[in-house]
C-alpha cells in the first residue's frame, strides 16, 4: 500500500541524510521525496511517498518519530488532503502532432514554458492520476525527457458539518 | 570572591573562580562543561587537532583521562564504565583514524543502548570537505550507529551542545552521542554560558506508561495460568530490578532473562529460569513455548531470543513494556503494548496488582511452576566434567564459586560469552558486561578496564577466549600503567571456538580458518612482557589454585586455561529453528539425526 508521509523537521544541515539514511539502512523504499522550508525558516516540511504493508508503515512512522530532528510525522492516508506534483515534459512531436500536443496541454491545464524548433516543454501540475494520464497520452508523440518534483501534500481544513 | 562577582556567578552561572565576562576558548569551555556534567573519568587518545584540548587536560585535578592503546579500546572502556555505573561514558579522540577507530565501539554501545558521549577532533572548519590530512566525515560515518551526533560549527554553541549530548545519551532509550569538534572551534574564544535547562522541541521520550494499558495488563496477568516474564537490558538501564522482583514475587511468575538482562533479577532466585534462546536453558525455552502469557520488559525480541519467529510462543498473549515505540511490534505481534520507562510502569503495575486485583496466586501457579520444575530436572544446564582435561564450563563455575557472585564479569564474544552467561549466576544488576547486540570480539578486556576504574575495590574479571583477547590485547598496557587489577581468564581452546562449533555441526567438520593452534601466543609471556602477571592451568586440579592466586594478586593478571578444544556450547537451537528444537550434549550420531530432522 502506498502512503504519503508529511514530516515537519528541523531545518538543519544533515537532516535529509538522517532521513534518507533511515530508509536505506532499514531497507524501506522511497518513491519520491520533496523538501521545502516552512513559514518558519527554522523548520522544513518533507513529503515522502513510500510503500509497504501495515507493519512496515507502522515501523517507518515510529522510526521517523524517533529521529531527534523530526518534529512531527503525519501519515496523510489518515487525513482528507490535497496532493500535487509538478512535471516538466519535453516533447518532440512530428509536425502533424504539434497541434494535438498543444491541445492536450490545454485540456490538462498545462502551459508551454519553452518552445524550440523541435520541442515543446510543458509544465503541468496535478495529482498522480492526472499526471499519469497526460504522460500516457503524450508518449506516442515522442517524449524526449520528463522530470518531476515529487509529491507534496497538505491536509484540508476540517469542516464541521452543520447540525440539522 | 567579592559580592559582585558572586552575583554574576549566580546570574550567568559562571564557573567558580571565573571573573565576570571572562572569555574562554573552546577547549576550556569543553572541559568546564564536562565538569558541570559531573565527569570524573574519560578515555581517549591524543592527536593533531585535539592537542589544544589535551593541553588543557594536562594536570587537571578534576578530570582524569585514561590513555588507552587504541581508540576502540577507549570506547569499550567507556562503555564498561557506563554499564557498571549507569553514568554516561566519555571518550576523546582525534580526527580521521582516531575517529574511525571508535566506530566499532560506538556501534557496540548503540546496539545495547549504552549512554556514551564521544568527542572527536575534526580538521578546521575551513578545511572540512577538502580531504585534509586526517580528515574523515565522522558525522556521516557514525550517523547510523549513534543516537544523535553533532558537528560544532560555532564555539558559542559548544556548551549547549555538550549539555544536550549528555541529556540525549542518558534519557529515554539511552545510546551513544558523538560530538565532532573542529580545531578552530576549540581554539576560538567566547563567554562561557552554561544553559540552565535542556530544551529540544522534537525530543520528549515517553516515561509514564498508559494507565489504562497497565490495568489491561494486570487483568491479563490475573487471568493467566501459565505466565512468564522475559526481562531484558532495559530493566537494568532503567534501574528497575527492585520493581521487577516485586512484580515476579507478587504474582508468582517465573523470570527469564535475555543475555542483556542477566542480573536484572537474581539468578539464584527460585523463580529465575536463566537465559532463553539459542543457547538458553531448555526450561526457559519450553516455558516460553508453553506459556499462555508472556510479559516482555525492556527487551526487543532479538532473533537469537525468538528463533523461528512464526513458531515463537505460539500459545501466549504478549504484553510488551518498552521505552522505545519502535521495539514494539517490530518482530512479534503484541496484544498489550505499554510504552514508557520500565521502572515507572512496573511500579504502577505492582500497585494495581496489589490494590485492585488482590489475587492470591499461590494455588493458581502451583501446577505451572511444578511443570517448569519437571523440565528443569529433565534437562538441567550441565556439562560432562573431566579429570584429565579442563572443561571451560568448569572454569566459569569455579569463578562463580570463588567470587560468590560478587564480581563484575565482562566477556568477549563467542563460546566464552555463552558459557559465562550459562554458568555464572548474577544476583545484582550492572555486574555483567557483554556485547549482546553487535557481538563485538575484543569488547571484554577494555570494558573490564573501564569498570575497574569506576569500581577500584571490586573484583573485575574478563572471561575471554584465545581469539577474542587478541583483538584488544594491547590494552594490557593501559591496565598495568593505571594499576588496574583486572583479571583475565582466557578459556584457551586454540580455536575460534564458536565458529568451529558451527563448522562441526553444520559444515561437515571443515574447519576453515578457525584453527589458531600454534599461532596462539604464550599468554603468560605476553602478560609478563607488559608488566602484568601471567598464570597457566593445564589440568582441572590447577584451576582453583590459579584462580585463588590471581584473585589475591593486586596486579593485572592473565590466566591461561588450556581447555578442551572439542567442547561445545549446549543446549543449542540451530539458526532458523523453533526455540524448543534444541540440540543437547549427546552422542554424535544422535545430534546428527536431530540436525537432519530440524533441517
Amino acid at each position: 500500500m502506498r502512503h504519503t508521509i508529511s514530516l515537519l523537521v528541523e531545518n538543519k544541515f544533515g537532516v535529509l541524510s538522517r532521513i534518507s539514511g533511515l530508509f536505506s539502512g532499514r531497507g524501506y523504499n522511497i518513491e519520491s521525496l520533496s523538501v521545502g522550508e516552512t513559514i518558519d525558516p527554522q523548520m522544513s516540511v518533507m513529503t515522502i511517498v513510500t510503500s509497504g504493508d501495515e507493519q512496515i508503515i507502522e515501523q517507518i512512522l515510529k522510526q521517523l518519530n524517533k529521529l531527534i530532528d523530526v518534529i512531527k510525522v503525519v501519515d496523510m492516508i489518515d487525513l482528507d488532503h490535497v496532493e500535487r506534483e509538478m512535471v516538466l515534459i519535453k516533447v518532440s512531436p512530428r509536425q502533424e502532432d504539434k497541434a494535438e500536443v498543444l491541445r492536450l496541454t490545454e485540456i490538462f491545464r498545462g502551459r508551454v514554458v519553452d518552445s524550440g524548433p523541435k520541442t515543446y516543454t510543458i509544465e503541468v501540475t496535478g495529482d498522480e492520476k492526472k499526471i499519469a494520464a497526460l504522460i500516457e497520452l503524450l508518449k506516442p508523440m515522442g517524449i524526449k525527457e520528463f522530470i518531476r518534483t515529487g509529491k507534496i501534500a497538505i491536509a484540508r481544513e476540517k469542516v464541521k458539518k452543520p447540525s440539522t | 570572591m567579592d559580592i559582585f562577582s558572586e552575583f554574576w556567578v549566580k546570574l550567568y552561572n559562571f564557573p567558580k573562580g571565573v571573573k565576570r565576562r571572562m572569555k574562554m576558548n573552546g577547549a576550556e569551555i569543553l572541559i568546564e562543561s564536562l565538569k558541570r556534567e559531573g565527569v570524573k573519568h574519560m578515555f581517549g587518545y591524543p592527536g593533531g587537532v585535539v592537542l589544544g584540548i589535551f593541553d588543557h587536560l594536562y594536570g587537571d585535578k578534576d578530570i582524569q583521562l585514561i590513555l588507552t592503546r587504541h581508540e576502540q579500546g577507549a570506547v569499550h572502556a567507556a562503555d564498561g564504565y557506563a554499564r557498571s555505573t549507569g553514568k554516561a561514558g566519555v571518550v576523546l579522540v582525534t580526527s580521521g583514524p582516531g575517529a574511525t577507530n571508535t566506530v566499532t565501539g560506538i556501534a557496540t554501545a548503540s546496539m545495547d543502548s549504552i549512554p556514551l558521549v564521544v568527542f572527536s577532533g575534526q580538521v578546521p572548519t575551513m578545511l572540512i570537505g577538502n580531504d585534509a590530512f586526517q580528515e574523515a566525515d565522522i558525522v556521516g560515518i557514525s550517523r547510523p550507529c549513534t543516537k544523535y551526533n553533532f558537528l560544532v560549527k560555532d564555539v558559542n554553541d559548544l556548551a549547549r551542545i555538550v549539555r544536550e549530548a549528555f541529556y540525549i545519551a542518558t534519557s529515554g532509550r539511552p545510546g551513544p552521542v558523538l560530538i565532532d569538534l573542529p580545531k578552530d572551534v576549540t581554539a576560538a574564544k567566547t563567554e562561557f554560558v552554561w544553559p540552565q535547562e535542556v530544551k529540544i522541541r522534537s525530543y520528549h521520550p515517553t516515561l509514564e506508561g498508559n494507565k489504562w494499558m497497565i490495568t489491561q495488563a494486570a487483568h491479563l496477568i490475573a487471568k493467566s495460568k501459565r505466565p512468564v516474564i522475559v526481562a531484558g537490558g532495559g530493566v537494568i538501564l532503567s534501574n528497575a530490578s527492585r520493581e521487577l522482583k516485586e512484580f515476579a514475587e507478587i504474582a508468582d511468575i517465573p523470570v527469564i532473562m535475555t543475555l542483556m538482562g542477566l542480573g536484572a533479577f537474581p539468578g539464584t532466585h527460585s523463580l529465575s529460569l536463566g537465559m532463553p534462546g539459542m543457547h538458553g536453558s531448555y526450561y526457559a525455552n519450553r516455558s516460553i513455548q508453553e506459556a499462555d502469557l508472556l510479559i516482555a520488559v525492556g527487551m526487543r525480541f532479538d532473533d537469537r531470543v525468538t528463533g523461528k519467529i512464526d513458531a515463537f510462543a505460539p500459545h501466549a498473549k504478549i504484553i510488551h513494556i518498552d521505552i522505545d515505540p519502535t521495539s514494539i511490534r517490530k518482530n512479534v505481534r503484541v496484544d498489550t503494548p505499554i510504552v514508557g520507562d520500565a521502572k515507572r510502569i512496573l511500579a504502577v503495575l505492582n500497585k494495581v496488582l496489589k490494590e485492585e486485583i488482590k489475587e492470591q496466586w499461590g494455588e493458581v501457579r502451583k501446577a505451572w511452576l511444578k511443570q517448569i520444575q519437571t523440565w528443569r530436572k529433565e534437562r538441567p544446564l550441565t556439562y560432562t566434567y573431566s579429570d584429565e582435561v579442563i572443561k571451560p564450563q568448569f572454569v566459569v563455575e569455579k569463578i562463580f564459586e570463588l567470587t560468590k557472585g560478587d564480581a563484575i564479569i565482562s566477556t568477549e564474544v563467542g563460546q566464552n560469552q555463552m558459557w559465562s552467561a550459562q554458568f555464572y549466576k548474577f544476583d545484582k544488576p550492572r555486574m555483567w558486561l557483554t556485547s549482546g547486540g553487535l557481538g563485538t570480539m575484543g569488547y571484554g578486556f577494555p570494558a573490564a578496564i573501564g569498570a575497574q576504574l569506576a569500581h577500584p575495590n571490586k573484583l573485575v574479571i574478563d572471561i575471554a577466549g584465545d581469539g577474542s583477547i587478541q583483538m584488544n590485547i594491547q590494552e594490557l598496557a593501559t591496565a598495568v600503567i593505571n594499576k588496574l587489577p583486572v583479571k583475565v581468564a582466557i578459556l584457551n581452546n586454540r580455536y575460534l571456538g564458536m565458529v568451529r562449533q558451527w563448522q562441526e555441526l553444520f559444515f561437515s567438520e571443515r574447519y576453515s580458518h578457525t584453527k589458531l593452534d600454534e599461532t596462539v601466543p604464550d599468554f603468560v609471556k605476553i602478560a609478563e612482557a607488559y608488566g602484568a602477571v601471567g598464570l597457566r592451568a593445564t589440568k582441572p586440579s590447577e584451576v582453583e589454585p590459579v584462580l585463588r592466586e590471581a584473585f589475591k594478586n593486586k596486579k593485572t593478571v592473565f590466566m591461561d586455561f588450556v581447555v578442551d578444544w572439542k567442547e561445545k556450547v549446549f543446549p543449542m537451537v540451530p539458526a532458523g529453528a523453533a526455540i524448543d528444537q534444541m540440540l543437547f550434549e549427546e552422542h554424535k550420531e544422535k545430534t546428527e539425526k536431530k540436525l537432519k530432522a530440524v533441517k
